[in-house]
């Protein structure tokens, strides 16, 4: 019978038990990661960014194109007019509001092409873990490169693999101190997001 | 000192030695499968993660006991137990040694092959009432399996056992060690060897023949509702099971405590552990290299190959045994 | 008498009564395993070692397995048995209880009577631990009394065994309902391929 011949296949066992032997003294390709860190490729779709230019304004205009070139619906951007004595951006609006979700994101990377003023970037940071789902929607106040934190590098700027400082709002605000004042805003902007998503 | 205060402190000793190479044996298996795997198997808590079992432990102290609502209260709690309870009495007379003080084990039993195999046997209540007892279906299949799976195992096994039983001329083990002092049973029994080891890994559920726990098919077998410390248990009398059919494999085919090519001088205990490592790792081998067979070709080839293979052992055994006079 | 010898006795006792009165079937097999290891503890304090282990290894390792198997399938929930009529007929009610005296005499019998040689204890006594060699119970001097003295019951047993077996596979039918629709699947084809030939395409 066919089944014997399969079970009698004794060499085909001890060849398994060989090569498993031989893995065994294998050199690990694991990398030891939180203690060792792998480099990563320069241009890694990681966490998001929104730049500024020299001068300390923001480049985002709230123009939305990022929130409508999205596929999967994570950006919300509600814009505002400049106030005259207080710009925030050299353009006529800035973004008011500026949300994404982290979880809805796929890192594709649409949003960076899809800004005219370079805005938003994909930086290589990729530990956003965190306990509660609401963290992760990460508002302008972690997006943002802090005022004092330079203007953020785009992608093709980066000189190779993850900058040593790990991007510029790395440095500054890690996803554990999220702060008061986020969650106020978190429970709207998701409603939003799920309308939006619904409406199409 | 009085006999039950010896006894008690020889099973306590015995027990905390069991415990313990059931935590590293735990821990050995994970190494090992993760350095087959290519991957470098747990290394976090304490240095090569030695403390993992510690870790583990802790983890399933303090994990809630559930128990579903359609569970029989009183047969649910019990079956760990019992899994626990058989799996721990075995060492009751397995000896380790035997020297000029005398054999180094708790009892010693002279029908002490029949006493394994009696308890053996009943380690398949644990995991058959616990199954049953569970209240959902795939606990119940997987004790029903692991049921008929035992006991048509359990006859290859006994068939095995009982070669070597003829060639020994005992049944007490610490005789059937110093009969292969001269020669290692395996070479003479080779089949009721290959039978024994095939069948001492179905015994204990192991791949390829884990049928019982069958991840792929049955969640995780008997044991799907339980958590926390009743799991725990069914854990630990899985990895004792096995430390004990690695120990009798040891002590019935491998010359127990006897040094191979008269080596006197690492002493017998040593080479005792050393042989029943040998049997564990190749349990752990085996188990990161085969896959799982599947249900009737498992029962076929206990009936169909391993039973009427040891049955013929026995009897070329006894007529060999016979004819020498 | 001793606890090592009430001890079990009262757990055999107790465990039978409970085997028949239990209400679901799962616990009178639980019941009946504690039965039958307190037997065997009875039969260890008898030296009766061979004898104990195979109560063991056979009784409870095999044959309650496989009741403890075809229960757990058939009463896969666990609520208990509802009753049912009683199906007994009443005039056995009478006839049980002249079985239980007439039961109850015989033991009473064997207990007091002095036809019966007690154990030899005195020889295991002398011979050291129980169960070695020539000693009464052992596993050897069991195997000769088996295939010796009493050669012919224990062929006969085997062969009444056997006749249970035949009779199973009588019953039951030696082919699968596989095997069966395979027949039928081919017998079929067969027909088909022979009236594919006669029609000649
Ligand atoms: S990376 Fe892709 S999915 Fe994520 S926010 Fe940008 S466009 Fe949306
Ligand atoms: S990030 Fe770029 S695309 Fe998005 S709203 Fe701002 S300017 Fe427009």
């Amino acid at each position: 019978m066919a089944m014997h011949k399969r079970l009698y296949n004794v060499g085909a066992i001890l060849k398994g038990l060989s090569i498993t032997l031989r893995f065994m003294f294998a050199r690990k390709p694991t990398v030891q990661y939180p203690s060792v860190r792998k480099q990563h490729a320069p241009r890694f779709h990681g966490l998001h960014e929104l730049r500024r230019y020299d001068d300390g304004k923001e480049r985002c205009i709230g123009c939305e194109l990022c929130s409508s070139a999205c596929p999967a619906n994570a950006i919300t951007v509600i814009g505002a007019e400049n106030a005259p004595g207080d710009r925030k951006s050299p353009g006529e609006r800035y973004a008011a509001r500026y949300e994404i979700d982290e979880l809805r994101c796929i890192f594709c990377g649409m949003c960076e092409e899809a800004c005219p003023t370079d805005a938003i970037v994909l930086t290589p940071r990729f530990e956003m873990s965190d306990f509660r789902r609401g963290s992760f929607i990460y508002a302008k106040d972690r997006l943002l490169v802090p005022a004092d934190g330079g203007v953020g590098t785009p992608p093709d700027e980066r000189p190779g693999g993850i900058p040593a400082d790990l991007g510029g709002v790395a440095g500054k605000k890690s996803t554990l101190d999220v702060g008061s004042g986020y969650d106020a805003t978190y429970n709207g902007s998701l409603l939003k997001t799920q309308r939006k998503g619904l409406t199409g | 000192m009085p006999l039950w205060l010896i006894v008690l402190i020889k099973s306590a000793i015995l027990l905390f030695i069991v415990v313990t190479s059931f935590a590293y044996a735990m821990l050995a298996e994970r190494k090992v499968m993760g350095w087959m795997q290519l991957r470098p198997g747990p290394n976090r808590v304490g240095p090569w993660g030695l403390m993992q079992p510690a870790a583990d432990a802790a983890k399933l102290i303090l994990k809630e006991d559930l128990a579903p609502r359609t569970a029989d209260p009183l047969l649910y709690r019990l079956a760990p137990f019992v899994s626990l309870l058989t799996a721990f009495s075995v060492y009751a007379i397995i000896p380790f040694d035997v020297t000029s003080a005398g054999t180094w084990s708790i009892g010693n039993v002279n029908a002490g092959v029949l006493f394994l195999l009696a308890i053996t046997s009943l380690g398949v209540y644990g995991i058959s009432l616990g199954g049953w007892a569970s209240g959902s279906k795939f606990p119940l299949l997987g004790s029903v399996r692991s049921t008929a799976q035992m006991i048509s195992y359990e006859l290859g096994m006994g068939l095995a056992l009982a070669g070597v039983l003829l060639v020994a001329g005992t049944t007490s083990l610490d005789g059937i060690v110093s009969a292969q002092r001269d020669l290692w049973f395996f070479i003479p029994q080779f089949v009721a060897f290959v039978v024994y080891v095939v069948t001492a890994i179905a015994e204990t559920n192991r791949v390829p023949f884990d049928l019982v726990e069958a991840e792929t098919e049955l969640v995780a077998g008997f044991h799907t509702e339980y958590s926390g410390l009743r799991f725990g248990l069914f854990f630990i009398a899985e990895y004792v099971n096995m430390l004990t059919v690695s120990c009798i494999a040891s002590l019935l085919f491998f010359g127990g405590w006897n040094a191979p090519f008269g080596w006197t001088w690492l002493p017998g205990i040593v080479w005792f552990l050393l042989k029943v490592a040998a049997f564990m790792f190749f349990y752990i081998w085996l188990r990161a290299t085969l896959p799982r067979f599947r249900y009737d070709r498992l029962m076929a080839f206990g009936w169909k190959v391993l039973l009427p293979i040891a049955t013929l052992n026995v009897v070329v055994t006894a007529v060999v045994i016979a004819l020498k006079g | 008498m001793s606890a090592i010898f009430w001890v079990p006795a009262i757990v055999l006792v107790a465990s039978a009564v409970w085997t028949v009165t239990a209400s679901k079937p799962v616990y009178s097999v639980v019941a009946l395993l504690l039965n039958f290891v307190a037997l065997a503890v009875l039969f260890l304090t008898l030296s009766a070692e061979f004898l104990a282990m195979i109560q063991l290894i056979v009784y409870s390792g095999a044959i309650l397995v496989l009741f403890l198997f075809v229960i757990a399938l058939l009463s896969s929930g666990v609520a208990p048995l509802s009753l049912g009529p009683n199906r007994l007929p009443r005039i056995v009610a009478p006839a049980a209880i002249c079985v239980a005296v007439a039961l109850g005499l015989v033991l009473a019998g064997v207990a007091t009577s002095h036809g019966i040689p007690a154990p030899p204890r005195a020889a295991y006594a002398n011979a050291g631990s129980a169960g070695m060699p020539g000693v009464f119970g052992s596993v050897g001097d069991f195997g000769k009394a088996l295939f010796t003295t009493y050669l012919l019951p224990f062929e006969v047993t085997a062969l009444i065994l056997m006749v249970a077996v035949i009779g199973t596979i009588v019953l039951a039918g030696d082919e699968t309902p596989y095997v069966a629709s395979r027949r039928r699947a081919e017998q079929n084809r067969k027909a088909m391929r022979e009236a594919i030939a006669r029609e000649g395409d």
